[in-house]
């Protein structure tokens, strides 16, 4: 049984002439580390509307097909039960805290949905304790640099125990060390607690190397879907992702027909396959 | 000319944000204020149009002390374009946003239509003329913020973060915009963390870190210092952590993009292959 499970999945925006997403095929199983990109418009902020009910909830429009989280269609669910399934984060973290101290952020869903106290105070110690700001509890949010207030709202949205977890665009209001930072968080809970993970992410430089999966979207489709040494070959530069630039280097030097078929997603095996052909 | 003279900056009861600082930007020049978050650089820019005015220092913006002129009339010479545009978008259409500050400043309704046309065309917000900015995407949000500022064609242009929520069509558009306008011999500053869009721009960087320059000079010198890569929260261009693992070839110090990385590897590449059909012959 696929954690998420998309079947000939299409939505149109009320007013809008064609559908956003259209006919979406997608099965990612439970512990998946898997990447959503692709340009602007192609339909990928849509399609986690759906993952986490704000479509049809909150979003006019008509809705054709199936959607079904852990094998349960979503149809009649509201977002507030969906959340303990899927968590979601979004781009920029001070949109999501708004409590004065980060161990009540933490705790906020979770009153939310009743949880008995006890319970609770569990998981909230639990939540900052993976996500490592266990040192944080008393700070304010306004207190904490931007990748400690997003590894606050990851905390908050663990607290709720989903086994999915959706993240929109998390790193793009951080500098790149804190995006790394926060990168290499989302990979360890994917490690560690086999959180099934769905990344919508630009930066394919500095996540590549984590995901076992890349899903490209193009003009509301599923144009590509693969590990990423498959998926960041001709097509995806020519939908016009932004591939890790150890990557475009290789199309590069192919187009003059100075490497093989291989498209290296590290810096570590651009090298090897450098040094290797170059005898260094 | 925008030039910064030990400039210090606090709001008021709080910490400094700046300090020390000193700065000439001439005309015509291409700077990315880099550095960590929190380290000043908005606040930086934001004195650079007089929305934000020194605790100490002084700066003045071709010859003219911010203090000496009202925000609306150095807007007029600096268009500052925030980070987020829903602090700048107001208007009810993309065609009325970009006209409104043209109107204002009283330019003739077909010099109007004609500037708002070229813009959309450029920005690629034609088909949004009708529509209303809130319900644009972010990354075209940042557009129209963009175009809006552009309609009253300031001399110098102050990007807040102009790469966040753009996809990489759209980052080359932008970068070959900005080259465009640098021809037209404008003066560009982008506030920005996007390390690899400074790798292919390769602008001059100014790097804050802590409310204090601690760097400044070419895009190859200051993203290869590991040291104040470290300071700034930045990360080395992977091109140029790939440059460094071939040490043994000798790579020039300033290839920090997939270009300039091909334009050196390929011939090395071809003498290798040179080399080794020889062998076999």
């Amino acid at each position: 049984m696929a954690a998420i499970q998309a079947r000939s999945l299409t939505f149109t925006y009320a007013g809008a002439d064609t559908p956003s997403v259209e006919n979406i095929e997608l099965a990612i199983n439970k512990g998946e580390f898997a990447i959503l990109t692709g340009p602007s418009g192609c339909g990928k902020t849509t399609l986690c509307r759906c993952l986490n009910g704000l479509i049809p909830n909150f979003y006019s429009g008509n809705i054709e097909g199936d959607l079904q989280i852990d094998g349960v269609s979503v149809k009649g669910k509201s977002t507030a039960e969906l959340a303990t399934q899927v968590g979601f984060v979004f781009q920029n973290p001070e949109n999501q805290l708004f409590s004065l101290s980060v161990e009540r952020d933490v705790a906020f869903g979770l009153e939310n949905l009743g949880i008995p106290r006890e319970e609770a105070l569990k998981r909230v110690e639990w939540a900052m304790e993976v996500t490592g700001i266990t040192s944080l509890r008393n700070k304010a949010p306004y207190e904490l640099s931007g990748g400690q207030q997003q590894r606050a709202a990851i905390a908050g949205v663990l607290a709720m125990r989903p086994n999915i977890i959706v993240l929109d665009e998390p790193t793009s209001f951080l500098d790149p060390k804190s995006a790394e930072d926060i990168v290499g968080v989302i990979a360890k809970l994917n490690r560690d607690l086999h959180l099934t993970t769905l990344l919508v992410e630009h930066r394919l430089d500095i996540v590549s190397r984590y995901a076992n999966r890349v899903i490209v979207m193009d003009k509301g489709k599923i144009a590509l879907d693969g590990p990423p040494s498959k998926v960041y070959g001709d097509d995806a530069r020519l939908i016009g992702i932004g591939l890790p630039r150890v990557t475009m280097l290789f199309h590069l030097l192919r187009r003059d027909g100075l490497a093989g078929e291989r498209n290296p997603i590290t810096v570590e095996e651009a090298s090897e396959e450098l040094r290797k052909v170059l005898g260094t | 000319m925008i030039s910064v003279e030990n400039v210090r900056f606090h709001y008021p009861g709080g910490p400094d944000v700046l300090n020390n600082v000193s700065l000439q930007i001439k005309d015509g020049d291409f700077v990315a204020i880099m550095g960590e978050n929190g380290a000043g650089k908005t606040t930086l820019v934001k004195m650079f149009n007089g929305l934000l005015k020194p605790t100490e220092g002084t700066i003045s913006v071709d010859g003219i002390g911010t203090d000496e002129k009202s925000v609306a009339q150095l807007s007029r010479d600096v268009g500052l374009i925030f980070q987020n545009p829903d602090h700048q978008l107001f208007a009810e259409t993309v065609a009325e946003e970009l006209s409104f500050s043209l109107r204002n400043f009283g330019f003739s309704e077909d010099v109007v239509q004609r500037r708002v046309t070229s813009l959309m065309n450029t920005l690629d917000l034609d088909r949004y003329s009708a529509s209303s900015p809130f319900v644009l995407s972010g990354g075209e949000r940042k557009r129209v913020a963009l175009a809006a500022i552009l309609a009253w064609d300031p001399k110098h242009l102050v990007m807040d973060e102009p790469t966040i929520g753009q996809d990489y069509l759209q980052k080359d558009r932008l970068r070959n915009f900005i080259l465009q306008l640098l021809s037209q011999g404008k003066t560009i500053i982008i506030v920005t963390h996007d390390v690899e869009f400074v790798a292919e721009c390769k602008p001059r960087v100014v790097l804050l870190s802590h409310g204090q320059i601690v760097g400044d000079g070419p895009a190859a010198e200051i993203l290869t210092d590991s040291t104040l890569v470290e300071k700034s929260s930045l990360v080395i261009p992977q091109i140029a952590k790939l440059m460094r693992t071939l040490q043994n070839l000798a790579p020039p110090a300033d290839i920090i993009d997939a270009y300039s990385a091909r334009d050196f590897l390929a011939s090395k590449l071809r003498s290798a292959a040179t080399g080794s059909s020889e062998k076999r012959g």
